[in-house]
């Protein structure tokens, strides 16, 4: 219990940050017409591709052999996530703009 | 500026570049939520997320140890990019859900890869000084535990949006579900009260949790019905976001933790939002307990009257307007290329063809929009519902083709049914009404559909594909 309040009190601007953002994820999307919801959605999961900078530090530091491969399969998973992501919405949004 | 400990440029830079990165995926959020700079948005987006990788490449910094492993880190960056954007590109339009499952998926993977990796790793001071019950394993523990069962859901619902997966539908799934979410949180509690030096030994028991996430994944999903796949895929997009962010506890990193948090919470509101584009609440969803009410629907059934195929040829081959209503069932049966067959066949004969598109109809918002622009269908003759219902009346015939609740009169009619209220093509206002449709079943929702028994509607039965292509044959030939 004293370890996690510490982490709290060492982490505050973390915290800070995590709450201000869960306003600002509710405010920034709550208008979105029903047609742009799949789009939406599919450009929310490329940007939680981010993980992909933890891979990054998880590989930049791997010691041993194993941790590497882990490390490499870690940052491949999180460009899929990243690249595929972008790639797709976009030609989701191709699909509806064609049709203006 | 040396005074201030820990200063160094490079590590200035790294925050502004995270900084940055933030601000581009908040704009690109915002401007994903309109249809005129949605196309832009995406691509901020984008370059939010090259930005804070490069910079993280370059700049990051460990205990004063940069990165290192470049040419492996770049390498499996560029094998990444490879697969993603030929899985991205060659992918059809119609398989754009279990697409974005798929990538969820991945996302989810990487995060519970990363807590793998970073577990034996919490430095031992640490645990001498505050024990195993600190923030630093909470935030390990629960990135694992989320990442994985976004991974695992995401890969059911991928299978079952693709179609190798069915639905199971046991009663007792939410009872051994909870059961295993608690054994779940438990093993938090049990790895965080352990009395050791060191995590090394415990090492172990991050697999087994591993392997319980797994477990919980599937079962989670399992149950969920096809139709209801996005709402899950939204939520377990949310559940990524929230796995990513550990990480930027983790490894107290800001970009991550902004992306990460601000998917969460949009996540969660945008699966808020699709549960109530069909009328229905998320825990609704979830366990599932769909049917029942609309008592008065099922009582004052009627008579179904049929038609053959000649007749529906002959109908819609002399009439002046149109509509074609689609729905799930287009989709399933990929009749969307024979529909548009159809539609140019009537056109040549002076039939006006319009398609009404309601936005929920199908699998996805906006599924039915996607689907007939791959057939070619020209955007022109695509009307939202409530553009098109004014216009009803004065259509000779109404065409639904494989859909059903989007078109049920019990929205407006009947209070106890559990979709009153919601927004409807209005189909019984048209002068005649023609519903293609496999069987009696009921739609998705499980409730009955007046409108079949509506002195106008007649049904043609059959697989839709199947239906239509009988049904150009026919117009051909008159």
């Amino acid at each position: 219990m004293e370890g996690i309040l510490s982490f709290f009190l060492q982490h505050r601007e973390a915290i800070f940050i995590v709450i201000l953002s869960i306003f600002l994820g509710i405010e920034v999307i709550s208008h979105v017409p029903a047609v742009l919801h799949t789009p939406l959605m599919s450009g929310a999961n490329a940007i939680h591709g981010v993980v992909i900078i933890g891979a990054i530090i998880v590989m930049g530091h791997a010691d041993t052999t194993g941790s590497m491969i882990v490390g490499f399969l870690a940052v491949v998973l999180g460009t899929l996530n990243v690249v595929g992501g972008f790639v797709v919405t976009d030609r989701m949004l191709e699909m509806f703009r064609k049709k203006k | 500026m040396d005074a201030i400990t820990g200063y160094s440029a490079t590590k200035s830079i790294l925050e502004i570049t995270y900084i940055v990165a933030s601000v581009l995926f908040v704009l690109g959020l915002k401007m994903l939520s309109h249809p005129l700079t949605a196309r832009k948005g995406n691509i901020y987006a984008a370059i939010g997320m090259i930005a804070a990788i490069v910079a993280t490449i370059l700049w990051h910094e460990k205990d004063g140890e940069p990165i290192k492993n470049i040419p492996w880190i770049i390498g499996a960056i560029v094998l990444g990019t490879a697969i993603g954007w030929i899985i991205a590109k060659r992918v059809k339009m119609t398989a754009m859900p279990q697409l974005v499952s798929f990538f969820n998926g991945m996302g989810g993977a990487a995060a519970a890869l990363i807590s793998m990796m970073e577990f034996p790793h919490v430095s031992p001071e640490l645990i001498a000084e505050k024990g195993m019950a600190n923030g630093h394993v909470l935030a390990i523990l629960i990135g694992l535990m989320i990442g994985t069962v976004s991974w695992a859901g995401s890969m059911i619902a991928f299978g079952k949006l693709d179609g190798w997966i069915g639905d199971l539908r046991v009663k007792a799934m939410k009872y051994v579900n909870m059961t295993i979410l608690f054994g779940l949180i438990g093993f938090i509690v049990f790895i965080m009260t352990r009395d050791v030096q060191a995590t090394a030994g415990l090492t172990p028991y991050i697999y087994i949790m591993f392997a319980v996430a797994v477990i919980y994944g599937v079962l989670f999903v399992m149950p969920i019905g096809g139709a209801d796949m996005p709402v899950v895929i939204s939520l377990l997009n949310s559940f990524t976001g929230v796995a990513a962010a550990m990480g930027g506890f983790l490894y107290n990193n800001q970009a991550m933790l902004t992306g990460g948090i601000l998917v969460g919470s949009a996540g969660t509101i945008l699966t808020i939002l699709m549960c109530r584009a069909m009328n229905r609440s998320l825990l609704n969803v979830i366990v599932g307990v769909f049917g029942g009410g609309g008592q008065a629907a099922a009582a004052g059934g009627g008579v179904i009257k049929e038609i053959s195929l000649s007749d529906a040829a002959v109908l819609l081959s002399y009439s002046k307007k149109v509509v074609i209503v689609p729905g799930y069932g287009l989709a399933v049966a990929q009749a969307q290329h024979i529909c548009h067959e159809l539609d140019k066949l009537l056109d040549e004969k002076g039939v006006e063809v319009k398609y009404a598109i309601h936005p929920v109809a199908g699998r996805m918002p906006g599924h039915m929009n996607v689907l007939l622009a791959e057939a070619d269908v020209p955007y022109e003759q695509l009307i939202e519902s409530d553009e098109i219902n004014p216009d009803l009346p004065n259509t000779d015939v109404l065409v639904v083709i494989g859909a059903n609740d989007v078109v049920n009169p019990a929205a407006e009619d009947d209070p106890s049914s559990p979709i009153y209220g919601m927004p409807i093509i209005k189909a019984r206002d048209a002068r005649n009404i023609i519903v293609m449709k496999r069987g009696m079943g009921k739609g998705y929702a499980a409730i009955e559909n007046m409108l079949f028994f509506n002195d106008k509607t007649r049904m043609l039965f059959g697989d839709a594909k199947a239906s239509l292509q009988n049904l150009v044959n026919e117009v051909k030939s008159l």
